[in-house]
């Protein structure tokens, strides 16, 4: 199963994803999708569609179709599991609150 | 004379900030400013019919940004220009009857089809490129900032119209052909780039320097592009006197119609 | 496990999801209904962008000033811009922008009336900002939190966006009612032909809006078309008192016990005929984008052909 969106070939042009770096230190973070012939002009489209504020500094394209999802149904398994797992934060140790610098 | 003045920031030149500044242009700069203003908003206009007819909703948003970017050329350099005898951008493009604008002739063309604009585009923005990069070198510090900005965003232009040559090159038979008769029908206006118009050559960028780069990177592109060299007669030119097509009244007539209804008026 | 269990459990984690003011995303289990009216909602909001860019692009080749040139072409190239976040946000759902943009140009699909409506003046342009994007601004806020995420998204990237099309809208009435005579004129005449179709934009009366409460229930509607047009007048009033301007509603005045203002009946009639396809622009409008892309048909074959021999290397980001 891959990206919601995407349209096999039935269009002309492709989707790609667009993920954009806002400013230096940050990451590319998916500002959404674009039809584009190839990667070339998809890079371009996004700069054009997507920076148009002076939004970034940095664009990554990506093939809707490239990008492979976990599995919704399987959404239990794969992320309840790190529920229950409290003491892997630091919340979960209450007798050192007081203590300085820990 | 260029009289000393202090530099002018690129990075936030506008034509507000021009007005703003109150900086006189001297009448020989003012009038090399002007040609090159009306070069850039001229192209402006014409880019612009293409928002909302573009062959994708994508090259809507391109082309829309490459005709924002020239008409912002445009303004900056005719409030320069317009600073030497008092008047305003808006005087300048609303107010001048045909004669009297000065833009060369390539500008002025119909856009054609896509392939004619894509063109247009490659030959003009070369030459905005290397036109630019090298006033950036000005002794008239307003005019380095303008072009030192331009600059870069002609850059952009020259890589959109590069995809687009190669893709309409190379894509099917249809655009191939497209492209050829596209280029055909612009390149008897290239000559008339690069014709020397007389400009100080302190503060000016003489137009014939610029022909031999445009002559080594140009052709080359076109080949890549599995594209001929169109071998045409130049057309006879004279945009800068004040000389022009068929094309730029109706476009003129359009532009200023409203301007033209409301003299003195504030809008 | 039994079919029909499964699809309860299902249902029940979506209402849940619904009911805790979380979000739908695009792999999550939906009611087959939500999804076509999420499509057919998105997607004629996005045509309306794209339509929407005729009516002021009509007028980018004679702005008055170089100024108001560019102001307008950065505005019709973010509706082009919105309508694009939209169809990207519609494809999440399944169905792609080919097929989305074939209905809009094929006449099958819908897109707000109000763009069927002419722009014969320059304060068209001051109209459809201040009343047009005010109006639709009203609409949007509120779909920032719409349920469905991706949509939700594109309508916060556009509110942000959309912030300054109100803006220069008003300015541009504002520089008229300062003007002559004649830019008065200009300007009043304008808003007297704007005013009521704005108000239309929000859709029926909400006892004629049969299929508002499902859509309200859904969270993809979170306010009523009255409550959202009464907002809207509220707002205008004052706003006119700066630019000067009556609006053209003699029935408009201030309810203390309310604490709104009222207005008068609005003529449905028109509405109805805008919406059968017999407005000012209905064909015009449809037909244009039609050509344009049609005309542009070997475009984008040439450079789907360009792409396919390429057979382009991998990539790798940095």
């Amino acid at each position: 199963m891959t990206s919601p969106g995407d349209s096999g070939k039935r269009e002309i042009w492709p989707l790609w994803e667009v993920f954009i770096r806002s400013s230096r230190g940050l990451s590319h973070v998916h500002a959404g999708s674009l039809h584009a012939p190839d990667e070339t002009m998809a890079v371009r489209n996004a700069r054009d569609l997507y920076t148009r504020r002076a939004e970034g500094v940095s664009i990554w394209v990506v093939p809707s179709s490239a990008i492979t999802a976990s599995d919704p149904d399987a959404k239990g398994s794969y992320f309840e599991s790190a529920q229950g797992k409290e003491y892997r934060h630091a919340t979960y140790y209450t007798e050192s609150e007081s203590v300085p610098h820990l | 004379m260029i009289p000393k003045t202090k530099n002018v920031n690129p990075a936030t030149v506008t034509a507000e900030s021009i007005a703003k500044s109150a900086v006189v242009a001297p009448a020989g700069v003012a009038s090399y400013a002007l040609g090159l203003g009306d070069d850039a908003l001229i192209l402006a206009q014409r880019l612009g019919e293409w928002i909302a007819s573009a062959p994708e909703l994508e090259e809507d948003v391109a082309l829309a940004n490459i005709a924002l970017d020239l008409l912002g050329h445009a303004r900056s350099l005719l409030t320069y220009a317009g600073s030497a005898t008092g008047v305003t951008e808006d005087d300048l493009a609303y107010f001048r009857d045909e004669p009297e604008f000065t833009n060369r002739q390539i500008f002025e063309q119909p856009n054609g089809d896509f392939a004619q604009t894509i063109a247009r585009q490659l030959v003009v923005s070369v030459y905005f490129a290397e036109l630019y990069r090298a006033l950036s070198g000005s002794a008239d510090p307003t005019l380095a900032a303008i072009a030192a900005k331009a600059s870069k965003e002609v850059d952009y232009h020259f890589d959109h119209s590069y995809q687009w040559l190669l893709r309409l090159g190379l894509g099917t038979e249809l655009s191939h052909e497209r492209m050829q008769r596209g280029l055909d029908a612009v390149w008897p206006f290239v000559d008339e780039l690069f014709r020397a118009d007389g400009a100080q050559a302190d503060v000016a960028v003489d137009p014939a320097r610029l022909r031999a780069r445009f002559d080594s990177t140009v052709p080359p592109l076109i080949e890549e592009a599995g594209l001929t060299i169109p071998t045409v007669q130049p057309a006879r030119g004279g945009g800068r006197q004040g000389v022009h097509s068929e094309a730029l009244g109706p476009l003129l007539a359009e532009m200023q119609v409203l301007a033209r209804a409301h003299p003195g008026a504030k809008w | 496990m039994p079919e029909a269990q499964t699809t309860s459990a299902e249902e029940r984690e979506f209402q849940r999801l619904i009911d805790a003011d979380q979000r739908i995303e695009p792999r999550d289990w939906m009611p087959e209904a939500y999804r076509k009216t999420l499509v057919r909602q998105i997607s004629q909001h996005a045509h309306s962008e794209i339509i929407g860019m005729q009516p002021e692009g009509n007028w980018i080749s004679r702005a008055p000033s170089l100024k108001r040139k560019a102001i307008l072409m950065a505005k019709v190239q973010d509706e082009a811009g919105h309508g694009l976040y939209l169809y990207s946000a519609a494809q999440t759902l399944g169905t792609d922008r080919d097929t989305m943009f074939d209905q809009l140009i094929t006449g099958k699909a819908r897109y707000s009336s109000i763009f069927s409506y002419l722009t014969p003046t320059w304060a068209d342009m001051g109209s459809i900002g201040w009343l047009v994007d005010g109006a639709a601004i009203c609409n949007q806020v509120p779909l920032c939190r719409v349920s469905y995420g991706p949509y939700g998204r594109a309508m916060t990237r556009i509110c942000k966006e959309e912030s300054f099309h109100q803006r220069q809208g008003f300015e541009i009435l504002l520089q008229l009612m300062r003007g002559s005579a004649a830019q008065q004129r200009m300007a009043k005449e304008s808003v007297d032909r704007w005013y009521a179709p704005a108000l239309m934009m929000f859709g029926p009366p909400d006892d004629e809006s049969p299929n508002s409460r499902q859509s309200m229930d859904w969270k993809i509607k979170r306010f009523s078309n009255d409550d959202l047009r009464q907002r809207f007048v509220d707002m205008l009033v004052p706003q006119a008192e700066v630019l000067g301007i009556t609006l053209p509603d003699p029935d408009l005045r201030w309810n203390e016990e309310r604490g709104h203002y009222d207005f008068g009946e609005l003529d449905w009639s028109e509405f109805h005929e805008v919406l059968a396809g017999r407005g000012q622009a209905n064909s015009v409008r449809v037909s244009r984008r039609r050509r344009a892309h049609e005309d542009g048909a070997w475009v984008r074959e040439a450079a789907r052909a360009y792409a396919d021999a390429q057979a382009a290397p991998e990539r790798i980001a940095s």
